[in-house]
C-alpha cells in the first residue's frame, strides 16, 4: 500500500535528496552562483550572451520586473493558500490597497495632498493592507472554505468597483497619477534619479532583494511553532485545536502575512507606474497568481517562485522566440485562458504542483489510494 | 489473573483527596434523545479513574463533555473550579485537559517528533514575530520543545523520532498519540479506549505506561472496554448505562455489582 | 440616504427588482442544486448563464437578426423566442455537462479534497469566460471584450398601469417565467423517481448508492437541470437588456449565490425567495443611497448573511420531501 506513495516521494525526492546531501558549502556556492546571476540577468552586456533564453521582444528589464513582483506576490499568497489551506481568491485586493495607499499618501495629485516620499509611504502601505487583511479575515475566516473563497472574490472586486465608481478618493477610472519614484535622491552616473522612467533595473534589483527577505522571512516561519501549527491546521484542524493550537490566531496571521506581502507588491509597482487607476486591478490577476501558485506546487516556497516565473516569464518569452521564426504568436494575451487550463489540469493529473512539498505529495496519493476500492467496482 | 493493584491513592481519607473535575448533575440532550441523565461524580488529583458502561451507555458523550466538547442541558462541568464548556478548545487545553482518540488523530504526514512538538507548543510564548525574527525567546522554547519532545517519545517507548507519523506501527501510533498529548503538560490526560486493538503483551506495556504516567502526577480519566485493563489499572470506576450511573467506586466492589453485571450481561430470564 | 428619492421611485424599483430578481433566481437554482448534492460551489455556473446569452445571440444573427433589426410580427417573435430558448437552453446545459465531465468527474474519482474541486471550478470559469471574450470575433457575435448588441424579439412596452405602478411585458415574462420554471422544478425533484434519486443522493450519498441510486446520473441530471434554469434565465436576460458580454456572468452569478445563500442553500424555492428578495434590496438600495451603491448590495448581503446566518431565510434542505 505505500509502494505508490513511495514512488510518488523517490521522484522528487532523489533530487532533493542530492540538493541536501551535498556538504553545506558546496550548497552556499550554488546558491551564492545563482543570486550572484539573478542581479546581473537585466544588464544588456550580460543577458546578451544567454542566447534565446531571453526575451527577444520586449524589454528583458521590464519583464524582468514583472515576474519579479509576480513572484513575490506569488510567495505571498503561498502563505495563505499553501501552508495555511485558506482559499483566498481575491488576493489581488492586497495588491490593490497597497498600490492606493502609496499612491494617496504620495501623489500631489491625491485628495489627501500630504506628498510624502515613496519610501515613507511604503510601511503605512504595508500597515494598511495588513490592517484590511484582518478586517477581511476576522469574520470570515471561520466559514468553510468554499464559502471563503467566494467571500475573498467578492472583496476584490467589490475594491475594483469602488475605485472604480467612486470619484472622491481613488478617482474612478482617471487614476492616481504622478507617484513618484523611489528613492529620487539616489542619483545614477548622469546625474539623473536612479529610480527612473525608462530604466527598470533598479526597480528589478530592489524586487529582487525584497523578494529575497521576504523567503528568508517565510521560511523562518515555517521552520517554527508557527509552520508547525499551520501543518497541523491543514491536516486535521480539530485534532490541531484539541492540541493547544489556536487556529483561528495563526490562520489570520497567514492571511495578515499574505496580505502584507500583497500590499508591498502594489507599493512597488505603484512606485514604478508612477499612474494607477482601476483597469489596473483586474481580479483575472488573483487568478493567475493562484494558478502559478498551484502550478509550482501549494506549500513550497521555491514553487511559488518557479511557478510564478513559468506563469509570467515564459509567455513573453514564447513571444519574442515567435518574433523570431517569424510567427505572430502573442500567447500572452492567452495567459488567462491558458492558466485557467493549467488549473484544471493540474487538479486531475498532479495536483501537488511542480516542486511539492514532500507532505503534499504524500497527501493526494493518501487519498486516491482511499479512493481506490470504489474504482474497482465502477 | 492480575491482581487488581489497588493503589494506596484511593485509601487516602476524603479530605486529603482534592477535586479536579466535577460532573454535577448534568444532563444532555441532543433533540429528544438524553444522552446522560443526571451524571454526577468527582475526579479527584492523582487518580487513574475508570468510566465504562455498555455501548451506548454514554461514555463518549459523557467524555466529551468533560473535556468541553459538548455542553450540558443542565448541570455544570467544573475543572478546577472552573466551567468547562463555552470554551474555545484549545483554551480548554490549555487550562490543563488532554486527551487522546477513539480513532487515532494524528498528523500523518509530520513526524513523530513534529507531532509531539505541536503538543509543546501548547504553553509556549514565542509570538510570531519571534518567530519571524528568530529572537531568543524563540530559540529557547524551540529547544526546550525538541528536549521535551525526544523525552516524551522515549517515555512511551518510541524509538524513531524522525519517522513519520504514518509510518509508524499500530501500537507506536497510540503511544505517539499520548507523547503528543501529554506534550502539552496536562494536569489531567483523557484516554479514549487507548487499548483497541492491543494484544495482551501490548495491554500489559500500556498498563504500565498509564501507572507511570500517574507517578509523574498526571490525573488519568480512562474510556476502555477491556475489563482486565480496566480493573488492573483504574483507583476507582464509574459506570454508565443508558446514560445514567448505576455505579460508583472501587474496582473490586464494582466488578460484583449486581447493577453491573446485569448492564453488561442482561437480567437472567427463566428458560422456557 | 435619499428617502425621498426611494419613495418616489418605489414601485419602479419594485417592479426592476422583481424582475432582476427572477434572473437572479433562475440562476440561484443551478447553484443551488448543484450545492445540496455536490457541497460545492460550482462557479463555473456564471459562464454557464453567459453562453446561455451568446448562443441565443449568435443564432438570431445566424438566423439574419441583428441590434438593428426590426420585428414585425407576432409569429416572428414568436420565433425568435422558441429558437433563443432552445439556443440558450441547449448551450447552457451542454457547457454545463462538459464542465461536470472534463473537470469535475476526474477529480470525484481521485477523490480530490474540496480545496481542489474549488481551484477547478475557478479555472474552468475563466478558461471559458476568457474563451468567449478572445474569440468572440470569431464567432460573429462581436468584437474585442465589448458589449454585444443583439436584436429585440419584441419591444418593451408598459402592459398596465395601477395607480403609480407600470409593469411592462418584459417584466411579466420574466417573473411568471422564473415562477413557472421553479414550478416545475419543484414538481420534478419532488414527485417523479428522478428527482427522488436526487433527493436522496443529497441527504446520503452512500446510503443511495447502495439503494440502487446511480450516483453519477444523479450528478449528471443536477448539472442539466441547473443548465437548463440557466438557459431560460439567459433568454429572459437577453429580451430584458439586449445586449451581453464575456463577463456578464461574473456579477450575475455572485449575486445568484447570494440569493442561493440567501434563500438556503440547498433549498429550490429558497433560491425563488432569496432571489427575488435581493433584486428588492439591491433595488431598494440603490434607490436610497445611489445607483453605484448596487451592485455592492449583494455582497454586503452575503456577507452578513455567512457571518449571521449561513443557514439563509428557509434553511438548508435539497433531501427533505415538502409536503
Amino acid at each position: 500500500m505505500n509502494a505508490h506513495v513511495d514512488k510518488v516521494r523517490s521522484r522528487g525526492f532523489a533530487m532533493r535528496n542530492r540538493w541536501q546531501n551535498m556538504p553545506p558549502q558546496v550548497r552556499w556556492v550554488a546558491l551564492a552562483a545563482l543570486i550572484i546571476f539573478l542581479y546581473l540577468l537585466p544588464n544588456r552586456w550580460f543577458y546578451i550572451n544567454l542566447w534565446y533564453f531571453r526575451t527577444m521582444e520586449s524589454d528583458m528589464a521590464t519583464v524582468l520586473f514583472e515576474t519579479s513582483f509576480f513572484v513575490l506576490l506569488a510567495v505571498g499568497l503561498n502563505v495563505v493558500v499553501g501552508f495555511a489551506g485558506l482559499l483566498d481568491l481575491g488576493y489581488f485586493g492586497f495588491f490593490a490597497v497597497g498600490a492606493y495607499t502609496v499612491a494617496l499618501l504620495t501623489s500631489p495629485e491625491s485628495r489627501f495632498g500630504v506628498e510624502w516620499p515613496w519610501l515613507a509611504a511604503v510601511p503605512v502601505a504595508i500597515a494598511v493592507t495588513m490592517l484590511s487583511g484582518v478586517i477581511l479575515g476576522g469574520p470570515t475566516l471561520r466559514l468553510r472554505g468554499d464559502y471563503l473563497a467566494i467571500v475573498t472574490l467578492g472583496f476584490a472586486e467589490m475594491i475594483r468597483l469602488y475605485a472604480a465608481r467612486n470619484e472622491g478618493i481613488a478617482n474612478g477610472q482617471r487614476g492616481i497619477p504622478q507617484i513618484p519614484h523611489p528613492v529620487p535622491e539616489i542619483k545614477g552616473s548622469d546625474g539623473q534619479p536612479w529610480f527612473g522612467v525608462v530604466d527598470a533595473r533598479p526597480y528589478y534589483w530592489l524586487t529582487l532583494t525584497i523578494i529575497i527577505f521576504v523567503i528568508l522571512g517565510v521560511r523562518n516561519l515555517t521552520r517554527s511553532r508557527v509552520g508547525r501549527a499551520w501543518v497541523a491546521i491543514r491536516e486535521d484542524e480539530d485534532a490541531a485545536q484539541i492540541m493547544g493550537v489556536p487556529t483561528f490566531k495563526y490562520k489570520l496571521w497567514a492571511f495578515a502575512i499574505g496580505a502584507a506581502v500583497g500590499g508591498l507588491s502594489g507599493a512597488l509597482f505603484a512606485g514604478k507606474q508612477s499612474f494607477i487607476n482601476s483597469d489596473s486591478f483586474q481580479l483575472t490577476n488573483s487568478i493567475l497568481v493562484l494558478a502559478a501558485v498551484i502550478l509550482g506546487g501549494a506549500g513550497n516556497i521555491y514553487g511559488a517562485v518557479i511557478g510564478a516565473f513559468i506563469t509570467w516569464y515564459l509567455p513573453e518569452w514564447v513571444r519574442g522566440i515567435g518574433g523570431v521564426i517569424g510567427l505572430d504568436i502573442n500567447v500572452a494575451e492567452y495567459r488567462i485562458l491558458i492558466f485557467g487550463a493549467v488549473l484544471i489540469v493540474m487538479m486531475i493529473f498532479r495536483p501537488q504542483g511542480i516542486l511539492p512539498s514532500r507532505r503534499r505529495a504524500a497527501e493526494f496519493a493518501d487519498r486516491r489510494e482511499a479512493a481506490a476500492p470504489t474504482e474497482a467496482s465502477a | 489473573m492480575s491482581d487488581p493493584a489497588i493503589d494506596t491513592t484511593a485509601q487516602t481519607t476524603p479530605a486529603q483527596r482534592e477535586a479536579l473535575l466535577e460532573v454535577d448533575h448534568v444532563t444532555l440532550r441532543f433533540g429528544g434523545v438524553v444522552a446522560l441523565n443526571d451524571v454526577d461524580f468527582t475526579l479527584y488529583k492523582g487518580e487513574i479513574l475508570g468510566l465504562i458502561g455498555p455501548n451506548g451507555a454514554g461514555k463518549t458523550t459523557c467524555f466529551n463533555a468533560m473535556t468541553g466538547v459538548y455542553a450540558p442541558t443542565q448541570g455544570e462541568i467544573r475543572f478546577k473550579g472552573q466551567r468547562v464548556s463555552g470554551r474555545p478548545r484549545h483554551k480548554i487545553t490549555q487550562m490543563g485537559i488532554a486527551r487522546t482518540f477513539q480513532n487515532i488523530r494524528l498528523f500523518p504526514e509530520m513526524s513523530a517528533l513534529e507531532n509531539v512538538m505541536v503538543g509543546a507548543d501548547a504553553h509556549h510564548k514565542a509570538s510570531v514575530i519571534s518567530a519571524l525574527f528568530r529572537l531568543p525567546r524563540f530559540w529557547k522554547e524551540e529547544r526546550s520543545g525538541r528536549d521535551r519532545a525526544h523525552d516524551l517519545l522515549r517515555f512511551v517507548g518510541i524509538q524513531r523520532p524522525g519517522e513519520l507519523a504514518r509510518n509508524l506501527s499500530y501500537g507506536e501510533q497510540r503511544r505517539l498519540e499520548i507523547a503528543r498529548a501529554l506534550a502539552t503538560s496536562p494536569t489531567l490526560l483523557c484516554l479514549d479506549e487507548p487499548a483497541a486493538g492491543f494484544n495482551p503483551a501490548e495491554k500489559d506495556s500500556l498498563l504500565k505506561l498509564i501507572r507511570k504516567i500517574r507517578d509523574t502526577g498526571v490525573t488519568v480519566l480512562l474510556i476502555e472496554h477491556d475489563m482486565r485493563l480496566v480493573m488492573g489499572v483504574t483507583d476507582r470506576i464509574v459506570v454508565l448505562e443508558f446514560g445514567k450511573k448505576i455505579a460508583e467506586g472501587l474496582p473490586a466492589e464494582v466488578r460484583d455489582n449486581p447493577a453491573v453485571i446485569a448492564a453488561y450481561l442482561g437480567v437472567p430470564t427463566d428458560a422456557a | 440616504m435619499d428617502f425621498d428619492g426611494l419613495l418616489r421611485d418605489f414601485p419602479d424599483l419594485t417592479t426592476t427588482g422583481l424582475e432582476q430578481g427572477a434572473i437572479y433566481a433562475l440562476v440561484a437554482l443551478g447553484y443551488t442544486l448543484v450545492y445540496g448534492v455536490l457541497r460545492l460551489i460550482n462557479f463555473a455556473h456564471s459562464e454557464v448563464f453567459m453562453i446561455g446569452t451568446v448562443a441565443a445571440l449568435g443564432t438570431w444573427q445566424a438566423m439574419g437578426y441583428n441590434q438593428n433589426s426590426s420585428v414585425n410580427g407576432v409569429g416572428l417573435t414568436l420565433l425568435l423566442l422558441l429558437v433563443g430558448v432552445a439556443a440558450a437552453v441547449a448551450a447552457s446545459t451542454l457547457t454545463a455537462v462538459a464542465v461536470e465531465r472534463v473537470a469535475y468527474r476526474p477529480l470525484r474519482r481521485r477523490n480530490a479534497p474540496p480545496l481542489a474541486f474549488l481551484i477547478t471550478a475557478i479555472g474552468a470559469s475563466f478558461v471559458l469566460f476568457e474563451a468567449v471574450g478572445l474569440f468572440s470575433d470569431n464567432l460573429g457575435i462581436g468584437g474585442e471584450r465589448g458589449p454585444f448588441g443583439m436584436v429585440r424579439p419584441f419591444k418593451p412596452a408598459e402592459l398596465f398601469s395601477i395607480g403609480g405602478w407600470t409593469i411592462t411585458n418584459t417584466q411579466l415574462l420574466t417573473v411568471l417565467s422564473a415562477i413557472g420554471m421553479l414550478i416545475a422544478l419543484d414538481l420534478f425533484v419532488n414527485r417523479s423517481r428522478m428527482g427522488r434519486g436526487i433527493r436522496a443522493v443529497a441527504q446520503d450519498p452512500d446510503t443511495a448508492a447502495l439503494m440502487g441510486v446511480n450516483k453519477d446520473r444523479v450528478i449528471l441530471l443536477v448539472f442539466v437541470l441547473g443548465g437548463i434554469m440557466a438557459g431560460v434565465a439567459a433568454l429572459l436576460w437577453n429580451v430584458t437588456y439586449a445586449f451581453s458580454r464575456f463577463d456578464v456572468g461574473f456579477l450575475i452569478g455572485l449575486k445568484a449565490f447570494s440569493a442561493a445563500v440567501l434563500g438556503g442553500i440547498g433549498n429550490l424555492r429558497g433560491a425563488l425567495a432569496g432571489g427575488l428578495l435581493l433584486g428588492l434590496v439591491e433595488n431598494y438600495a440603490s434607490g436610497l443611497f445611489g445607483g453605484e451603491w448596487k451592485d455592492f448590495t449583494g455582497f454586503v448581503v452575503l456577507i452578513v448573511l455567512l457571518m449571521f446566518r449561513p443557514t439563509g431565510l428557509l434553511g438548508e434542505s435539497l433531501g427533505r420531501a415538502r409536503a
